[in-house]
């Protein structure tokens, strides 16, 4: 190194004279550097540290060939109004081309309230659809055949429901559960951490999570049962390091739950998927991406013993930030959308949601999710972004990040530990904390203007008209959802279905495995609310720790 | 020595997104003023009780699930039935143009939407409490 040092110091020596920033801090608070060189990844050791695709440690990729093989799944989350409403917008995705269904539930059906329970007053169908029973989800994919289209779903405290619900409508259309495929997130601990879309509280819904893993290994094989999610770390103002960090030491944590419960690790493990954001920093994104999977393989292989390949492997979803939108100038996000598309390609993403510009202002309208969609439709064909892949291997610079992204992670892994896991650095606060402080600051970095957010503290437009064409749910949707309910009622075999309710509630009060009693409910035409409510009735309702 | 401002800041609804509600809370404070946090998943009744008992000056909502043209009337209905119409009310969250009208009408004095600052929030309440005085 005696004169490659001599030569950067006579380099920095000549940057210093023109510039004074030498480091600066990125969207996560970094200190970046601007130049990178050999000594700074000087510990690397290709084999051990990169490998090839689809081989250990994967860093470079899960599979051996990624995106030349295979574009990644397009994958718009949506949702809105009705089940006919959204069924409708889902005919039109598929048939611009998108490649994959991801439902997007309103606010009641994520929180286990039936459309004409009094909390529901509102919120029917406004930021998603409103499903209360297999009904609606018939509704949901009428002329959709459930063989040939894979379905990820958003949905946490209720995930065993709508799961239910979706085995069901394949067996009306002939489609037996070993055929199904899709996701649903059914990742709690993030619920808890971020999203804060709750039920239960950590004990009985982590015993309805391995329910549902062991259950799902037997009869929906090919399902993704937990969606680890980090997005919603991230949207809630956690840095790059921290939605890494958070969101596999929530993933291990449910490693550890499958354990306990007397599963072996690679019967769960393969289906284990994972979600995380495109935030703005493209570089750190990519390198976010790549230490997951290093990270994870390492893990699952040297602490839990995993010994199929597919237990190593981080497969996940990206969606591009919805936070680094803006109300103002809003056609600018169609920019911003598109450079976080870049880096999700980038690091190797399975699938991928782009948002849609106008997402700070309503739920996206037809024009606007159709620009999203041709973002990436443009970024897989036409760039030639998907003919190498992990193309920044080796950079000095992507490297070193890497690097200090699992770094940072291990160190945030032992702060957990020694708080006493997960679930206790959950009731701590610790989390959320964390999380908290880093939006504060973000929001402090914007004021300041040491962070430029164009259009919104620079290359501001004064008296800006905003005239894009904003979609409008119908307050007409909640009166209906409530008729359809009333006429549910009056028409199904209230016997069976209590008959199914009242198992149920005798399957939670024991230790029998509740996803068989819940199907049973949803083909008896009971409702989310009334399978959630014998639920809270067993195993109570959480309440947060105050932290900010 | 002069009263601090109280304002409780409070998530009506059932969405769970509480980045903004922290924020502005957090600034609230540093900026001196006593700050309340309710929490999430709040029915209009249990803001509106939390307002009385507190005893705040200022009430700021919080919401992004697209409920706010049924919750916000809701809680200012409840208000002034409750004697409590006095108190300074605003707003925030994914709430179009459209609507924020409406709400004035009905009492919500101020709609903050996205890329608001939190000086022009602090700034905005310190303002209308001073008018109040």
């Amino acid at each position: 190194m005696g004169n490659d040092g001599k030569a950067k110091k006579a380099w920095k020596d000549e940057f210093l004279k023109s510039c004074s920033k030498y480091e600066s801090a990125n969207a996560s608070g970094r200190k970046i550097e601007a130049l990178y060189d050999p000594s700074d990844v000087a510990s690397l050791d290709y084999e051990r540290d990169l490998g090839y695709p689809g081989e250990y440690p994967f860093t470079r990729g899960v599979y051996s060939s990624m995106h030349r093989g295979r574009v990644w799944t397009m994958r718009q989350f949506s949702g809105y109004g009705s089940a006919s409403d959204s069924n409708k917008r889902y005919h039109f995705l598929l048939d611009r081309g998108q490649t994959g269904l991801s439902v997007a539930f309103d606010m009641p059906t994520i929180m286990g309230y039936d459309s004409d329970h009094e909390r529901s007053e509102g919120e029917v169908g406004m930021c998603g659809v409103a499903i209360d029973s297999l009904e609606d989800m018939e509704t949901l994919f009428d002329g959709i055949p459930l063989d040939k289209v894979s379905t990820s779903m958003t949905i946490n405290a209720p995930a065993a429901m709508l799961l239910a619900f979706y085995i069901c409508v394949g067996e009306k259309q002939g489609v037996s559960s070993d055929r199904l495929r899709g996701t649903i997130q059914n990742d709690i601990l993030k619920e808890y951490i971020a999203q804060k879309s709750w039920i239960f509280p950590p004990e009985p819904s982590m015993r309805i999570i391995t329910d549902i893993l062991t259950f799902s290994s037997d009869h929906v094989p090919r399902w993704n049962t937990i969606s680890i999610s980090g997005y919603h770390i991230r949207e809630a103002g956690s840095t790059a390091a921290q939605e890494l960090a958070f969101t596999l030491a929530d993933g291990f944590a449910y490693v550890e739950a499958g354990i306990a419960a007397g599963l072996d690790v690679d019967t769960f493990a393969p289906r284990l998927s994972f979600f995380f954001n495109s935030h703005l920093d493209f570089f750190e994104e990519i390198a976010k991406y790549r230490a997951a999977r290093r990270i994870w393989a390492r893990h699952m292989k040297e602490k839990y013993g995993a010994r199929k390949k597919e237990s190593l492997l981080v497969r996940f979803h990206t969606q591009t930030a919805g936070c680094t939108l803006t109300a103002q100038q809003p056609e600018n996000n169609i920019m911003r959308t598109a450079y976080q598309a870049l880096a999700a390609a980038i690091g190797g993403t399975q699938s991928l949601h782009t948002n849609s510009m106008d997402e700070t202002l309503a739920l996206p309208s037809e024009k606007a999710v159709q620009i999203a969609l041709r973002t990436q439709q443009v970024l897989a064909h036409e760039t030639g972004v998907t003919n190498t892949i992990d193309p920044l291997a080796g950079s000095y610079y992507v490297e070193n990040l890497t690097n200090q992204l699992e770094a940072d992670a291990e160190e945030y892994f032992r702060k957990i530990e020694d708080l006493g896991g997960v679930t206790k650095a959950i009731d701590m606060g610790f989390f959320q904390k964390e999380i908290s402080d880093a939006a504060y600051g973000y929001q402090k970095a914007i004021e300041q203007k040491t962070r430029i957010v164009v259009g919104v503290n620079e290359y501001v437009i004064d008296d800006e008209q905003i005239d894009i064409d904003l979609l409008r749910i119908d307050p007409e949707v909640e009166k209906e959802q409530c008729k359809v309910l009333t006429r549910l009622r009056s028409r199904r075999d209230n016997a069976a279905a209590q008959a199914a309710l009242d198992e149920l509630g005798k399957a939670a009060r024991g230790t029998d495995n509740l996803m068989p009693r819940i199907v049973e409910c949803s083909r008896r035409y009971c409702t989310l609310g009334e399978m959630i409510g014998v639920l809270k009735a067993v195993f109570g309702v959480y309440k947060e720790p105050i932290v900010y | 020595m002069e009263r601090k401002i109280r304002v409780l800041v409070a998530k009506p609804g059932l969405d769970g997104h509480d980045r903004g509600a922290k924020v502005v809370a957090s600034a609230l404070r540093d900026a001196g003023m006593e700050v309340v946090y309710t929490g999430l998943h709040q029915t209009p009744e249990m803001i509106v009780e939390a307002a009385i008992q507190e005893d705040v000056d200022v009430v700021g909502l919080s919401i992004l699930s697209g409920a706010h043209m049924v919750l916000f009337p809701k809680i200012m209905k409840l208000l002034k039935e409750q004697g409590a119409g006095d108190k300074l009310v605003v707003g925030g969250g994914i709430i179009p143009e459209d609507d924020i009208q409406e709400l004035n009408k009905a009492g919500v004095t101020k709609v903050f939407t996205p890329g608001t600052t939190t000086t022009e929030i602090v700034e905005y309440i310190k303002t209308e409490m001073a008018s109040r005085a």
